[in-house]
Protein backbone atom coordinates (compact mmCIF):
# COMPACT_ATOMS: atom_id res chain seq x y z
CA UNK A 1 0.00 0.00 0.00
CA UNK A 2 1.55 2.97 -1.21
CA UNK A 3 0.05 6.48 0.74
CA UNK A 4 0.44 9.49 -1.57
CA UNK A 5 0.27 12.61 0.88
CA UNK A 6 -1.86 15.53 -0.98
CA UNK A 7 -0.02 18.39 -1.97
CA UNK A 8 -1.42 21.30 0.55
CA UNK A 9 0.30 24.40 -0.71
CA UNK A 10 -3.00 26.03 -1.20
CA UNK A 11 -3.79 26.27 2.04
CA UNK A 12 -0.68 27.43 3.48
CA UNK A 13 -1.68 30.38 4.35
CA UNK A 14 -4.42 29.41 6.59
CA UNK A 15 -2.10 27.02 7.93
CA UNK A 16 0.26 29.72 8.22
CA UNK A 17 -2.69 31.90 10.07
CA UNK A 18 -3.98 28.96 12.41
CA UNK A 19 -0.35 28.50 13.75
CA UNK A 20 0.88 31.57 14.61
CA UNK A 21 -2.28 32.72 16.16
CA UNK A 22 -1.85 29.37 18.25
CA UNK A 23 1.75 30.64 19.21
CA UNK A 24 0.79 34.37 19.86
CA UNK A 25 -2.17 32.63 22.01
CA UNK A 26 0.70 31.30 23.90
CA UNK A 27 3.35 33.99 23.86
CA UNK A 28 0.59 36.29 25.36
CA UNK A 29 -0.33 34.20 28.31
CA UNK A 30 3.60 34.41 29.74
CA UNK A 31 3.77 38.17 28.91
CA UNK A 32 3.36 40.72 31.59
CA UNK A 33 0.65 43.90 30.85
CA UNK A 34 4.08 46.13 30.03
CA UNK A 35 5.02 43.38 27.50
CA UNK A 36 1.94 43.16 25.43
CA UNK A 37 3.74 45.23 22.78
CA UNK A 38 4.93 42.11 21.52
CA UNK A 39 1.36 40.25 21.17
CA UNK A 40 0.77 42.97 18.75
CA UNK A 41 3.89 42.94 16.81
CA UNK A 42 3.64 38.82 16.86
CA UNK A 43 -0.14 39.45 15.14
CA UNK A 44 0.65 42.32 12.58
CA UNK A 45 3.88 39.55 11.31
CA UNK A 46 1.28 37.02 11.43
CA UNK A 47 -0.44 39.02 8.89
CA UNK A 48 2.68 39.76 6.59
CA UNK A 49 3.41 36.85 6.74
CA UNK A 50 -0.10 35.28 5.26
CA UNK A 51 0.13 38.07 3.05
CA UNK A 52 3.18 36.68 1.54
CA UNK A 53 1.74 33.28 1.11
CA UNK A 54 -1.26 34.31 -0.57
CA UNK A 55 0.45 36.97 -3.19
CA UNK A 56 3.20 34.62 -4.28
CA UNK A 57 1.04 31.41 -4.58
CA UNK A 58 0.15 32.67 -8.08
CA UNK A 59 -2.68 30.17 -8.37
CA UNK A 60 -4.82 31.09 -11.73
CA UNK A 61 -7.27 28.75 -12.03
CA UNK A 62 -9.12 26.68 -9.50
CA UNK A 63 -7.36 23.79 -7.51
CA UNK A 64 -8.96 21.43 -5.09
CA UNK A 65 -7.37 20.42 -1.72
CA UNK A 66 -8.88 18.35 1.31
CA UNK A 67 -11.34 16.17 -1.40
CA UNK A 68 -12.61 18.93 -2.51
CA UNK A 69 -13.75 20.80 0.69
CA UNK A 70 -10.80 23.64 -0.01
CA UNK A 71 -10.91 26.08 -3.01
CA UNK A 72 -8.17 28.12 -4.03
CA UNK A 73 -8.91 30.59 -7.19
CA UNK A 74 -7.92 34.04 -8.04
CA UNK A 75 -11.24 35.32 -6.86
CA UNK A 76 -10.28 34.20 -3.02
CA UNK A 77 -6.92 35.26 -3.32
CA UNK A 78 -7.71 38.70 -4.10
CA UNK A 79 -10.24 39.17 -1.31
CA UNK A 80 -7.90 37.37 1.31
CA UNK A 81 -5.32 40.32 0.60
CA UNK A 82 -8.12 42.42 1.05
CA UNK A 83 -9.09 41.13 4.62
CA UNK A 84 -5.45 40.57 5.49
CA UNK A 85 -4.62 44.48 4.87
CA UNK A 86 -7.88 45.67 6.63
CA UNK A 87 -7.24 43.38 9.75
CA UNK A 88 -3.98 45.22 9.79
CA UNK A 89 -4.72 48.63 9.58
CA UNK A 90 -7.73 47.51 12.19
CA UNK A 91 -5.30 46.94 14.76
CA UNK A 92 -3.32 50.32 13.75
CA UNK A 93 -6.02 52.15 14.39
CA UNK A 94 -7.25 50.30 17.67
CA UNK A 95 -3.42 50.44 19.05
CA UNK A 96 -4.14 53.93 20.89
CA UNK A 97 -7.34 53.48 22.10
CA UNK A 98 -7.01 50.16 23.82
CA UNK A 99 -4.47 51.37 25.17
CA UNK A 100 -5.89 54.55 26.68
CA UNK A 101 -8.97 52.47 27.73
CA UNK A 102 -7.28 49.43 29.50
CA UNK A 103 -8.12 47.01 26.41
CA UNK A 104 -4.97 46.33 25.20
CA UNK A 105 -5.15 42.77 25.63
CA UNK A 106 -3.78 39.89 24.24
CA UNK A 107 -7.30 38.54 23.39
CA UNK A 108 -8.40 41.32 21.10
CA UNK A 109 -5.62 40.43 19.00
CA UNK A 110 -6.62 36.21 18.95
CA UNK A 111 -9.87 37.08 18.79
CA UNK A 112 -9.47 39.11 15.30
CA UNK A 113 -7.02 36.87 13.96
CA UNK A 114 -9.39 33.64 14.50
CA UNK A 115 -12.34 35.48 13.01
CA UNK A 116 -9.34 35.99 9.59
CA UNK A 117 -9.21 32.63 9.65
CA UNK A 118 -12.91 32.22 9.93
CA UNK A 119 -13.23 34.23 6.99
CA UNK A 120 -10.22 32.79 5.04
CA UNK A 121 -12.07 29.24 5.50
CA UNK A 122 -15.05 30.80 3.83
CA UNK A 123 -13.68 32.63 1.20
CA UNK A 124 -11.95 29.21 0.19
CA UNK A 125 -14.92 26.99 1.02
CA UNK A 126 -15.62 23.84 -1.27
CA UNK A 127 -18.46 22.77 0.52
CA UNK A 128 -20.91 23.36 2.90
CA UNK A 129 -19.19 21.69 5.66
CA UNK A 130 -16.30 24.10 5.35
CA UNK A 131 -18.49 27.21 4.95
CA UNK A 132 -20.23 26.60 7.85
CA UNK A 133 -17.02 25.92 9.83
CA UNK A 134 -15.74 28.76 8.71
CA UNK A 135 -18.64 31.31 9.03
CA UNK A 136 -19.02 29.67 12.68
CA UNK A 137 -15.42 30.56 13.45
CA UNK A 138 -16.19 33.87 12.30
CA UNK A 139 -19.22 34.78 14.27
CA UNK A 140 -17.92 32.90 17.68
CA UNK A 141 -14.98 35.13 17.76
CA UNK A 142 -16.98 38.51 17.10
CA UNK A 143 -19.79 37.49 19.79
CA UNK A 144 -16.86 37.44 22.11
CA UNK A 145 -15.35 40.17 20.53
CA UNK A 146 -18.10 42.90 21.49
CA UNK A 147 -18.64 41.43 24.86
CA UNK A 148 -15.09 41.44 25.37
CA UNK A 149 -14.69 45.43 27.01
CA UNK A 150 -16.52 43.47 30.25
CA UNK A 151 -17.17 46.71 32.82
CA UNK A 152 -19.90 47.74 29.50
CA UNK A 153 -23.48 46.87 29.79
CA UNK A 154 -24.09 47.88 26.14
CA UNK A 155 -21.49 46.14 25.17
CA UNK A 156 -22.81 42.87 27.19
CA UNK A 157 -26.36 43.58 25.76
CA UNK A 158 -25.28 44.02 22.61
CA UNK A 159 -23.22 40.96 22.15
CA UNK A 160 -26.52 39.01 23.65
CA UNK A 161 -27.83 40.13 20.61
CA UNK A 162 -25.89 39.65 18.22
CA UNK A 163 -25.31 36.21 19.65
CA UNK A 164 -28.89 35.59 19.55
CA UNK A 165 -29.78 36.38 16.20
CA UNK A 166 -26.59 35.17 14.89
CA UNK A 167 -27.30 31.64 16.08
CA UNK A 168 -30.85 32.09 14.87
CA UNK A 169 -29.03 32.91 11.06
CA UNK A 170 -26.91 29.86 11.65
CA UNK A 171 -30.18 27.51 11.93
CA UNK A 172 -31.74 29.33 8.83
CA UNK A 173 -28.76 28.87 6.96
CA UNK A 174 -27.73 24.97 8.44
CA UNK A 175 -31.80 23.90 7.79
CA UNK A 176 -31.45 25.13 4.13
CA UNK A 177 -28.22 23.39 3.75
CA UNK A 178 -29.76 19.70 5.54
CA UNK A 179 -32.69 20.20 3.00
CA UNK A 180 -30.43 20.82 -0.10
CA UNK A 181 -27.95 17.96 0.89
CA UNK A 182 -31.51 15.84 1.00
CA UNK A 183 -32.32 16.66 -2.20
CA UNK A 184 -28.53 16.10 -4.37
CA UNK A 185 -27.23 13.89 -1.66
CA UNK A 186 -23.82 15.40 -1.54
CA UNK A 187 -22.47 18.34 0.46
CA UNK A 188 -19.70 19.72 -1.94
CA UNK A 189 -20.76 22.76 -3.84
CA UNK A 190 -19.16 21.47 -7.31
CA UNK A 191 -21.70 18.43 -6.62
CA UNK A 192 -25.39 20.93 -5.39
CA UNK A 193 -24.06 22.72 -8.70
CA UNK A 194 -24.35 19.41 -11.05
CA UNK A 195 -26.96 17.66 -9.63
CA UNK A 196 -29.18 21.07 -10.22
CA UNK A 197 -30.52 22.61 -13.80
CA UNK A 198 -32.09 25.66 -14.24
CA UNK A 199 -35.97 24.04 -14.65
CA UNK A 200 -35.10 23.66 -10.99
CA UNK A 201 -36.39 26.97 -9.89
CA UNK A 202 -39.85 26.08 -10.13
CA UNK A 203 -39.26 22.98 -7.71
CA UNK A 204 -41.01 24.06 -4.73
CA UNK A 205 -38.53 21.69 -2.22
CA UNK A 206 -35.71 23.13 -3.75
CA UNK A 207 -36.90 27.08 -3.42
CA UNK A 208 -37.77 26.02 0.14
CA UNK A 209 -34.17 25.08 1.17
CA UNK A 210 -32.82 27.88 -1.15
CA UNK A 211 -35.02 30.75 0.80
CA UNK A 212 -33.73 29.08 4.14
CA UNK A 213 -30.15 29.55 2.71
CA UNK A 214 -30.73 33.12 1.52
CA UNK A 215 -32.58 34.17 4.25
CA UNK A 216 -28.99 32.78 6.52
CA UNK A 217 -27.07 35.08 3.99
CA UNK A 218 -29.20 38.14 4.18
CA UNK A 219 -28.54 37.77 8.27
CA UNK A 220 -24.70 37.39 7.66
CA UNK A 221 -24.60 40.56 5.20
CA UNK A 222 -27.08 42.62 7.51
CA UNK A 223 -29.73 43.21 5.05
CA UNK A 224 -33.29 44.25 5.52
CA UNK A 225 -35.52 42.76 7.06
CA UNK A 226 -32.64 41.18 8.72
CA UNK A 227 -30.70 43.96 10.21
CA UNK A 228 -31.50 44.22 13.53
CA UNK A 229 -28.57 43.34 14.76
CA UNK A 230 -26.69 46.01 12.88
CA UNK A 231 -27.22 49.10 14.59
CA UNK A 232 -26.87 47.58 18.32
CA UNK A 233 -23.67 45.94 17.67
CA UNK A 234 -22.10 49.07 15.97
CA UNK A 235 -23.11 50.95 18.80
CA UNK A 236 -22.78 48.69 21.65
CA UNK A 237 -19.42 47.46 20.80
CA UNK A 238 -16.59 49.49 21.60
CA UNK A 239 -14.71 51.55 18.53
CA UNK A 240 -11.95 49.41 17.91
CA UNK A 241 -14.27 46.32 17.51
CA UNK A 242 -17.05 47.93 15.48
CA UNK A 243 -14.51 48.86 13.31
CA UNK A 244 -13.25 45.39 12.30
CA UNK A 245 -17.06 44.03 12.35
CA UNK A 246 -18.04 46.85 9.83
CA UNK A 247 -14.90 45.65 7.22
CA UNK A 248 -13.63 42.78 7.12
CA UNK A 249 -16.98 40.37 7.54
CA UNK A 250 -18.46 42.21 4.60
CA UNK A 251 -15.95 40.99 2.68
CA UNK A 252 -16.37 37.24 4.39
CA UNK A 253 -20.62 37.92 3.30
CA UNK A 254 -19.77 39.09 -0.06
CA UNK A 255 -17.12 35.75 -0.50
CA UNK A 256 -20.09 33.53 1.36
CA UNK A 257 -23.06 34.64 -1.01
CA UNK A 258 -20.72 33.87 -4.00
CA UNK A 259 -19.54 30.45 -3.00
CA UNK A 260 -23.18 29.73 -1.99
CA UNK A 261 -25.50 31.42 -4.45
CA UNK A 262 -23.13 31.48 -7.66
CA UNK A 263 -21.03 28.43 -7.30
CA UNK A 264 -23.40 25.73 -5.90
CA UNK A 265 -26.55 27.24 -6.88
CA UNK A 266 -25.48 28.92 -9.57
CA UNK A 267 -28.40 27.07 -11.93
CA UNK A 268 -31.29 28.77 -9.61
CA UNK A 269 -30.38 32.11 -10.62
CA UNK A 270 -33.71 32.79 -11.30
CA UNK A 271 -35.16 31.69 -7.69
CA UNK A 272 -32.35 33.59 -5.63
CA UNK A 273 -32.60 36.76 -7.89
CA UNK A 274 -36.26 37.71 -7.22
CA UNK A 275 -35.41 37.14 -3.10
CA UNK A 276 -31.74 39.27 -3.47
CA UNK A 277 -34.27 41.85 -4.90
CA UNK A 278 -36.59 42.26 -2.27
CA UNK A 279 -33.51 42.29 0.22
CA UNK A 280 -31.77 44.50 -1.53
CA UNK A 281 -34.37 46.87 -2.38
CA UNK A 282 -35.39 47.00 1.21
CA UNK A 283 -32.06 47.50 2.85
CA UNK A 284 -31.36 50.72 -0.01
CA UNK A 285 -35.01 52.37 1.26
CA UNK A 286 -35.06 51.49 5.04
CA UNK A 287 -31.21 51.95 5.08
CA UNK A 288 -30.98 55.40 3.99
CA UNK A 289 -34.53 56.62 5.38
CA UNK A 290 -33.14 55.98 8.84
CA UNK A 291 -30.23 56.88 8.82
CA UNK A 292 -31.80 60.38 8.50
CA UNK A 293 -32.84 60.05 11.84
CA UNK A 294 -29.89 58.68 13.97
CA UNK A 295 -27.99 61.00 16.53
CA UNK A 296 -25.30 58.64 16.95
CA UNK A 297 -22.83 58.54 14.08
CA UNK A 298 -21.87 54.50 14.92
CA UNK A 299 -25.56 53.85 14.67
CA UNK A 300 -26.30 56.54 11.45
CA UNK A 301 -22.83 54.45 10.12
CA UNK A 302 -25.09 51.05 10.64
CA UNK A 303 -27.90 52.13 8.71
CA UNK A 304 -25.61 53.38 5.87
CA UNK A 305 -24.00 49.41 5.97
CA UNK A 306 -26.97 48.89 5.67
CA UNK A 307 -27.54 50.57 2.54
CA UNK A 308 -23.93 49.92 0.82
CA UNK A 309 -25.09 46.50 1.64
CA UNK A 310 -28.11 46.40 -0.97
CA UNK A 311 -25.89 48.03 -3.84
CA UNK A 312 -23.33 44.62 -2.89
CA UNK A 313 -26.09 42.94 -3.36
CA UNK A 314 -27.88 44.31 -6.29
CA UNK A 315 -24.48 43.62 -8.28
CA UNK A 316 -24.65 39.92 -7.02
CA UNK A 317 -27.97 39.45 -8.18
CA UNK A 318 -27.43 40.36 -11.86
CA UNK A 319 -25.91 36.95 -12.40
CA UNK A 320 -23.39 37.83 -14.92
CA UNK A 321 -20.13 38.03 -14.51
CA UNK A 322 -19.88 42.01 -15.19
CA UNK A 323 -22.13 42.05 -11.90
CA UNK A 324 -20.81 39.78 -9.46
CA UNK A 325 -16.84 41.73 -10.57
CA UNK A 326 -18.84 44.99 -9.55
CA UNK A 327 -19.91 43.66 -6.61
CA UNK A 328 -16.84 42.84 -5.45
CA UNK A 329 -15.66 45.93 -6.46
CA UNK A 330 -18.42 47.55 -4.30
CA UNK A 331 -17.30 45.59 -1.55
CA UNK A 332 -13.85 46.37 -1.63
CA UNK A 333 -14.83 50.55 -1.85
CA UNK A 334 -16.90 50.16 1.23
CA UNK A 335 -14.24 48.04 3.08
CA UNK A 336 -11.50 51.46 2.25
CA UNK A 337 -14.11 53.80 3.00
CA UNK A 338 -15.58 52.46 6.32
CA UNK A 339 -12.53 51.43 7.87
CA UNK A 340 -11.62 55.23 7.31
CA UNK A 341 -14.63 56.18 8.69
CA UNK A 342 -14.11 54.36 11.77
CA UNK A 343 -11.05 54.98 12.30
CA UNK A 344 -11.49 58.81 12.43
CA UNK A 345 -13.86 58.13 15.46
CA UNK A 346 -11.00 56.13 17.08
CA UNK A 347 -8.96 58.88 16.93
CA UNK A 348 -11.66 61.49 18.16
CA UNK A 349 -12.48 59.03 21.09
CA UNK A 350 -10.25 59.23 24.63
CA UNK A 351 -10.21 57.86 27.42
CA UNK A 352 -13.39 56.54 28.76
CA UNK A 353 -15.07 58.71 26.11
CA UNK A 354 -16.60 57.85 22.92
CA UNK A 355 -17.10 60.30 19.96
CA UNK A 356 -19.79 58.32 19.01
CA UNK A 357 -22.68 61.21 18.57
CA UNK A 358 -23.36 63.72 15.92
CA UNK A 359 -22.48 66.53 17.86
CA UNK A 360 -19.07 65.66 18.84
CA UNK A 361 -18.51 66.50 15.11
CA UNK A 362 -19.76 70.23 15.17
CA UNK A 363 -16.91 72.74 14.34
CA UNK A 364 -14.25 69.51 13.42
CA UNK A 365 -12.62 71.89 11.10
CA UNK A 366 -11.75 74.69 13.29
CA UNK A 367 -9.95 72.20 16.05
CA UNK A 368 -8.62 69.92 13.65
CA UNK A 369 -8.62 71.05 9.50
CA UNK A 370 -6.91 67.88 8.58
CA UNK A 371 -8.95 65.56 10.56
CA UNK A 372 -12.42 67.78 8.89
CA UNK A 373 -10.55 67.48 5.34
CA UNK A 374 -10.57 63.48 5.59
CA UNK A 375 -14.06 63.11 7.18
CA UNK A 376 -15.30 65.21 4.06
CA UNK A 377 -13.60 63.19 1.32
CA UNK A 378 -14.56 59.71 3.45
CA UNK A 379 -18.49 60.96 3.89
CA UNK A 380 -18.47 61.98 0.07
CA UNK A 381 -17.05 58.75 -1.25
CA UNK A 382 -19.84 57.18 1.01
CA UNK A 383 -22.43 59.53 -0.62
CA UNK A 384 -21.25 58.48 -4.11
CA UNK A 385 -20.28 61.81 -5.11
CA UNK A 386 -17.31 62.18 -7.67
CA UNK A 387 -14.49 61.83 -7.91
CA UNK A 388 -14.32 60.05 -5.33
CA UNK A 389 -14.38 55.63 -5.01
CA UNK A 390 -17.50 55.21 -3.91
CA UNK A 391 -19.29 56.88 -7.02
CA UNK A 392 -17.27 54.82 -9.50
CA UNK A 393 -18.48 52.03 -7.41
CA UNK A 394 -22.19 52.94 -7.38
CA UNK A 395 -21.59 53.65 -11.08
CA UNK A 396 -20.65 50.35 -11.72
CA UNK A 397 -23.03 48.44 -10.05
CA UNK A 398 -25.78 50.50 -11.56
CA UNK A 399 -24.52 49.78 -14.96
CA UNK A 400 -24.52 46.30 -14.26
CA UNK A 401 -28.54 46.22 -14.04
CA UNK A 402 -29.11 48.15 -16.91
CA UNK A 403 -27.32 45.58 -18.46
CA UNK A 404 -29.30 42.42 -17.74
CA UNK A 405 -32.48 44.80 -18.21
CA UNK A 406 -33.31 45.91 -14.69
CA UNK A 407 -33.39 49.07 -15.00
CA UNK A 408 -36.34 50.37 -12.60
CA UNK A 409 -34.19 48.47 -9.88
CA UNK A 410 -31.16 51.09 -10.79
CA UNK A 411 -33.52 54.10 -10.90
CA UNK A 412 -34.58 53.20 -7.26
CA UNK A 413 -31.16 52.84 -6.02
CA UNK A 414 -30.39 55.82 -7.48
CA UNK A 415 -33.25 57.55 -5.98
CA UNK A 416 -32.53 56.77 -2.58
CA UNK A 417 -29.10 57.42 -2.63
CA UNK A 418 -29.73 60.97 -3.53
CA UNK A 419 -31.84 61.07 -0.23
CA UNK A 420 -28.86 59.01 1.51
CA UNK A 421 -26.71 61.86 0.60
CA UNK A 422 -28.79 64.27 3.35
CA UNK A 423 -27.46 62.61 6.19
CA UNK A 424 -23.78 62.25 5.02
CA UNK A 425 -23.78 66.06 3.81
CA UNK A 426 -25.25 67.08 7.08
CA UNK A 427 -21.61 65.28 8.89
CA UNK A 428 -19.99 67.89 6.31
CA UNK A 429 -22.45 70.76 7.82
CA UNK A 430 -21.37 70.06 11.10
CA UNK A 431 -18.43 70.03 10.65
CA UNK A 432 -17.57 73.05 8.72
CA UNK A 433 -20.41 75.45 9.92
CA UNK A 434 -20.90 74.81 13.32
CA UNK A 435 -19.83 76.16 16.64
CA UNK A 436 -17.35 73.56 18.55
CA UNK A 437 -18.87 72.30 21.41
CA UNK A 438 -15.11 71.58 23.22
CA UNK A 439 -11.83 72.91 22.72
CA UNK A 440 -8.29 71.01 21.85
CA UNK A 441 -7.18 69.76 18.81
CA UNK A 442 -7.08 65.63 19.02
CA UNK A 443 -4.41 64.00 19.29
CA UNK A 444 -3.09 60.84 17.23
CA UNK A 445 0.16 59.19 16.66
CA UNK A 446 2.39 59.93 13.42
CA UNK A 447 1.57 56.74 12.21
CA UNK A 448 -2.39 56.62 12.40
CA UNK A 449 -1.94 59.91 11.36
CA UNK A 450 -0.28 58.70 7.71
CA UNK A 451 -2.44 55.94 7.63
CA UNK A 452 -5.87 57.97 8.08
CA UNK A 453 -4.13 59.93 5.23
CA UNK A 454 -3.38 56.90 3.26
CA UNK A 455 -6.88 55.92 3.91
CA UNK A 456 -8.38 59.02 2.39
CA UNK A 457 -5.96 59.65 -0.18
CA UNK A 458 -7.04 55.73 -1.46
CA UNK A 459 -10.74 56.20 -1.67
CA UNK A 460 -9.93 59.79 -4.05
CA UNK A 461 -6.81 57.58 -6.33
CA UNK A 462 -9.31 54.94 -6.58
CA UNK A 463 -12.00 57.23 -7.92
CA UNK A 464 -10.06 58.97 -10.02
CA UNK A 465 -7.97 55.68 -11.43
CA UNK A 466 -10.45 52.88 -10.96
CA UNK A 467 -9.42 50.27 -14.08
CA UNK A 468 -6.70 48.94 -12.04
CA UNK A 469 -8.70 47.35 -9.26
CA UNK A 470 -12.17 47.08 -11.69
CA UNK A 471 -9.58 45.11 -13.76
CA UNK A 472 -8.85 42.67 -11.66
CA UNK A 473 -12.12 42.31 -10.00
CA UNK A 474 -13.01 41.10 -13.65
CA UNK A 475 -10.21 38.95 -14.27
CA UNK A 476 -11.04 37.00 -11.53
CA UNK A 477 -14.83 35.89 -12.47
CA UNK A 478 -13.28 35.03 -16.57
CA UNK B 1 -44.09 1.90 8.40
CA UNK B 2 -42.21 5.32 9.43
CA UNK B 3 -40.73 7.01 6.50
CA UNK B 4 -38.66 9.91 5.54
CA UNK B 5 -41.44 12.17 5.23
CA UNK B 6 -42.17 11.14 9.09
CA UNK B 7 -38.55 11.80 10.31
CA UNK B 8 -38.98 15.63 7.95
CA UNK B 9 -42.18 16.62 9.24
CA UNK B 10 -41.08 15.64 13.14
CA UNK B 11 -37.85 18.02 12.29
CA UNK B 12 -39.17 20.91 10.60
CA UNK B 13 -41.63 20.75 13.98
CA UNK B 14 -39.17 20.81 16.14
CA UNK B 15 -37.29 23.55 14.29
CA UNK B 16 -40.99 25.86 14.26
CA UNK B 17 -41.07 25.06 17.83
CA UNK B 18 -36.99 26.43 18.13
CA UNK B 19 -37.94 29.49 16.01
CA UNK B 20 -41.29 30.35 18.10
CA UNK B 21 -39.91 29.91 21.16
CA UNK B 22 -37.28 32.63 20.80
CA UNK B 23 -39.98 34.92 19.22
CA UNK B 24 -42.63 34.81 21.56
CA UNK B 25 -40.42 33.90 25.06
CA UNK B 26 -39.85 37.28 26.47
CA UNK B 27 -38.77 36.05 29.94
CA UNK B 28 -35.56 34.87 30.43
CA UNK B 29 -32.16 34.32 28.25
CA UNK B 30 -31.80 30.92 29.06
CA UNK B 31 -34.47 30.31 27.23
CA UNK B 32 -33.00 31.92 23.92
CA UNK B 33 -30.12 29.74 24.58
CA UNK B 34 -32.11 26.43 24.67
CA UNK B 35 -34.34 27.23 22.00
CA UNK B 36 -31.16 27.73 19.52
CA UNK B 37 -29.87 24.36 20.41
CA UNK B 38 -33.25 22.57 20.14
CA UNK B 39 -32.41 24.76 16.24
CA UNK B 40 -29.88 22.89 15.83
CA UNK B 41 -30.69 19.50 16.89
CA UNK B 42 -33.34 19.55 14.62
CA UNK B 43 -31.22 19.99 11.77
CA UNK B 44 -29.69 17.70 12.98
CA UNK B 45 -32.68 15.21 13.14
CA UNK B 46 -32.81 15.99 9.04
CA UNK B 47 -28.95 15.43 8.57
CA UNK B 48 -29.58 11.68 9.97
CA UNK B 49 -32.65 11.08 8.59
CA UNK B 50 -31.44 12.32 5.01
CA UNK B 51 -28.05 10.49 5.68
CA UNK B 52 -30.09 7.36 6.34
CA UNK B 53 -32.34 6.89 3.96
CA UNK B 54 -29.96 7.92 1.11
CA UNK B 55 -27.62 5.78 2.25
CA UNK B 56 -24.97 8.62 2.20
CA UNK B 57 -22.49 9.25 5.08
CA UNK B 58 -22.10 13.35 4.32
CA UNK B 59 -24.80 14.00 6.57
CA UNK B 60 -23.89 11.72 9.63
CA UNK B 61 -20.19 13.49 9.35
CA UNK B 62 -22.18 17.26 9.26
CA UNK B 63 -23.44 16.26 12.59
CA UNK B 64 -20.57 15.60 14.31
CA UNK B 65 -19.23 18.70 13.33
CA UNK B 66 -22.63 20.68 14.20
CA UNK B 67 -22.44 19.17 17.39
CA UNK B 68 -18.83 20.31 18.22
CA UNK B 69 -19.87 23.97 17.14
CA UNK B 70 -23.31 23.93 18.98
CA UNK B 71 -21.18 23.12 22.10
CA UNK B 72 -18.71 25.87 21.42
CA UNK B 73 -21.74 28.17 20.69
CA UNK B 74 -23.55 27.32 23.93
CA UNK B 75 -19.98 28.12 25.81
CA UNK B 76 -20.21 31.22 24.58
CA UNK B 77 -23.35 32.08 25.08
CA UNK B 78 -23.31 31.21 28.55
CA UNK B 79 -20.13 33.50 28.99
CA UNK B 80 -21.86 36.47 27.40
CA UNK B 81 -24.58 35.74 30.21
CA UNK B 82 -22.70 35.63 33.00
CA UNK B 83 -21.48 39.00 31.54
CA UNK B 84 -24.48 40.34 30.96
CA UNK B 85 -25.79 39.38 34.76
CA UNK B 86 -22.82 40.90 36.25
CA UNK B 87 -23.85 44.43 34.55
CA UNK B 88 -27.51 44.10 34.53
CA UNK B 89 -28.02 42.25 37.56
CA UNK B 90 -30.99 40.94 35.12
CA UNK B 91 -31.12 38.18 32.77
CA UNK B 92 -34.65 39.14 30.70
CA UNK B 93 -35.06 39.70 27.77
CA UNK B 94 -37.40 42.68 27.96
CA UNK B 95 -34.60 44.29 29.99
CA UNK B 96 -31.98 44.46 26.72
CA UNK B 97 -33.39 47.31 25.63
CA UNK B 98 -30.42 50.62 26.10
CA UNK B 99 -30.32 50.84 22.42
CA UNK B 100 -33.21 51.78 20.25
CA UNK B 101 -33.66 53.70 17.16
Amino acid sequence: MNFVSPDLSPAYAEMFVLGMTCLVLVVDVFLKDSQRGITYVLSMLTLLGAAAITATSGVVAQELVFSGHFVSDPMGDVLKLVVYATTAVVFLYSRDYLRQNDLFKGEFFMLALFAMLGIMVMISAGSMLSLYLGLELLSLSMYALVAFQRDSAQAAEAAMKYFVLGAIASGCLLYGISLLYGMTGTISLSGISASFSSADQFNIPVLFGLSFVVVGVAFKFGAVPFHSWVPDVYQGAPAPVTLFIASAPKIAAFALAMRLLVDGLGDLQGGWQDMLVALSVLSIVIGNLVAIVQTNIKRMLAYSTISHVGFILLGILTGSQEGYAAAMYYAIAYVVMTTGAFGLIIILSRKGYEAEQLEDFKGLNSRSPWLAGMMLMLVFSMAGIPPFVGFYAKLTVLMGLVEVGLTWLAVLALVFSVVGAFYYLRVVKLMYFDEPQEEGKPEAALDIRVLLSANAALVLLLGLFPDGLMSLCIKVFQ
Amino acid sequence: MIGLPHYLTLSAILFLLAVAGIFINRRNVILLLMCIELMLLAVNFNFVAFSRFLNNLDGQIFVFFILTVAAAEAAIGLAILVVLFRSKRSIDVDDLNSMKG
